[in-house]
């Protein structure tokens, strides 16, 4: 019962995740789960997890962590700059998506997320986080998950589960993938908007803005003219739709999306490049390439092989 | 009728019932959303990982690496859905409404813009059947109608920045309850002490699409006593 973290400092988004909670949208609950699904699972392999078990997840800025317990292995997932730091005051340079031993008294310190968003750590056996509707997923609007709903604060304590010692430290070659189109497919509503100005959004550059969270991404470019109706009947939303509201800028809405909204969407981000978009930092230009189902669908084909 | 399944991205598709919204046409997305969910739950069929209805659309979400939307779209066209007599799930529930001042913020503005004087507002209100067209936007909160053509008002022309939880409020020919603490632009006409939503309950919402809603109203000494059972 004395395994856990104490957590010194919280980061700025700390919450568990894993790969979502279903089944509950038509009651009002999204799916939520991590943002980048291959970098939280590749942070669950590094550590001979079930891809699936709770991590926790980091945005920019991640925690500082003190270990309280047992030996145990541990990983970091993404690109992160962090140090782990020794009882006897020693500070070792972290390297991401490589595992690594940590003991009693050692601290970790996430400093940075670097030219990314999100960050995960994982510890072999998992952390003791109550599942909730089948998922630890945390969605912070709703209070729902572990930890009460919220994300970390200070001196909150992570208890992990006791394992069995393990010393298989594993390494996984990883880079994001660095080009900034992201393909989509066309929205339910894209004869809403002019001719002009569906070929402006599937050429022209847009700019992610500093108001994205996990709930969506708010860009800033060629402002989208709507020649129908600023506003339909409100319907259900997939992770990845691209709503225009009045005001022509584009919103993606991402993992903690409301469940139904009323405002038309020009275009649907495809499976394959969600994690890569949601990992742009505020300022990136991203271009929007339309695809049609059969290349997002082989275009899925290439993404599963990198898991 | 179901007239159209269009894909939305990859990994959805969306079931169009057409553009009107009443209770007709609610009623056969609730129809297909009941076979899907009872589907799923019978393991029919594979990989769904959600099932959105609205006023005139189910939206489907898959897992693509499990299935593929062909495949969805040919089990629902294949089915004779409509037909299929699933075990009536849908109930009525009777939700305790206090009219308080402290709580019907907008009343004042509704007597002036309805010409109906306040008891005959709240005996519109408490009259109405309504019917649980959809819940969501955040979690629990249900979208309800249809309210008496009397009461049609626009929504608030400056949002509020905070509703507290359990407010409830009519807009056009709709009534919502807010289940959060939340920004909003619906004219709040009361507030109920009933928790449609938890969570750690397995019932986790008390209303479901397809229910009907009877509203009761209660004193302000009745809302402070009020515990969810």
């Amino acid at each position: 019962m004395n395994n856990y973290f104490k957590v010194l400092r919280p980061g700025i988004n700390s919450t568990f995740q894993d790969l979502g909670r279903f089944g509950l949208q038509h009651l009002g609950i999204v799916a939520s789960g991590c943002m980048d699904q291959l970098s939280f699972c590749n942070s669950n392999k590094l550590v001979d997890n079930k891809i699936s078990e709770g991590a926790l997840e980091f945005a920019y800025q991640g925690p500082l962590l003190e270990m309280n317990g047992e030996n145990a292995l541990v990983a970091i997932s993404g690109k992160v700059n962090f140090n782990l730091i020794k009882k006897n005051g020693e500070i070792i340079k972290g390297k991401s998506n490589e595992s690594f031993q940590i003991s009693y008294g050692d601290k970790i310190d996430i400093l940075s997320t670097i030219n990314s968003v999100y960050g995960y750590f994982s510890i072999f056996g998992g952390f003791k986080i109550e599942e909730i509707k089948g998922s630890v997923s945390t969605l912070v609007k709703a209070k729902i998950g572990p930890n009460n709903g919220n994300k970390l604060k200070i001196d909150d304590k992570i208890f992990f589960r006791k394992s069995h010692q393990t010393n298989k430290l594993k390494k996984i070659e990883f880079d994001f993938d660095k080009d900034n189109v992201i393909r989509v497919m066309n929205g339910l509503q894209v004869h809403y908007f002019s001719k002009n100005s569906q070929d402006d959004f599937f050429s022209k550059e847009y700019k992610v803005t500093k108001l994205t969270d996990r709930m969506g991404m708010r860009l800033e470019g060629v402002k989208l003219e709507n020649t129908v109706n600023k506003n339909i009947k409100s319907e259900g939303i997939t992770k990845g739709s691209i709503q225009v509201p009045g005001d022509g800028q584009p919103i993606i809405l991402l993992s903690d999306h409301p469940t139904i909204g009323g405002y038309p969407k020009i275009a649907n981000v495809i499976t394959a490049d969600y994690d890569k978009l949601v990992q742009k930092t505020p300022g990136t230009i991203v271009k929007f390439k339309l695809v049609n189902l059969a290349v997002a669908e082989n275009a899925f084909q290439d993404y599963v092989r990198k898991f | 009728m179901l007239k159209k399944i269009s894909n939305i991205g990859d990994c959805g598709i969306t079931c169009d019932f057409g553009d009107e919204v009443n209770k007709n046409t609610n009623k056969e997305v609730i129809k297909l959303f009941n076979f899907i969910q009872d589907s799923v739950n019978k393991s029919k069929i594979k990989g769904i990982l959600n099932y959105t209805p609205s006023y005139n659309k189910l939206i489907i979400n898959f897992e693509l690496g499990q299935i593929k939307s062909n495949e969805i779209i040919e089990f629902i066209k294949s089915s004779d859905y409509s037909k299929i007599n699933l075990p009536e799930k849908n109930k009525i529930v009777e939700i305790p409404i206090c009219y308080d001042e402290e709580f019907a913020l907008d009343i004042k503005r509704l007597e002036q813009k309805t010409k109906l004087n306040f008891k005959e507002i709240v005996s519109k209100h408490l009259d109405t059947n309504f019917f649980v067209y959809m819940i969501g936007f955040v979690p629990g909160q249900p979208f309800l109608g249809d309210l008496s053509e009397s009461l049609y008002h626009d929504r608030l022309d400056t949002p509020r920045i905070r509703i507290n939880k359990g407010s409830v409020g009519i807009v056009e020919k709709f009534c919502t309850i807010y289940t959060f603490e939340s920004p909003g632009g619906w004219n709040i006409i009361g507030r109920t002490p009933f928790e449609l939503f938890n969570i750690n309950k397995t019932n986790t919402s008390i209303l479901s699409p397809g229910d009907t809603v009877k509203f009761k109203s209660i004193s302000k000494k009745e809302f402070t006593l009020f515990k969810n059972e």
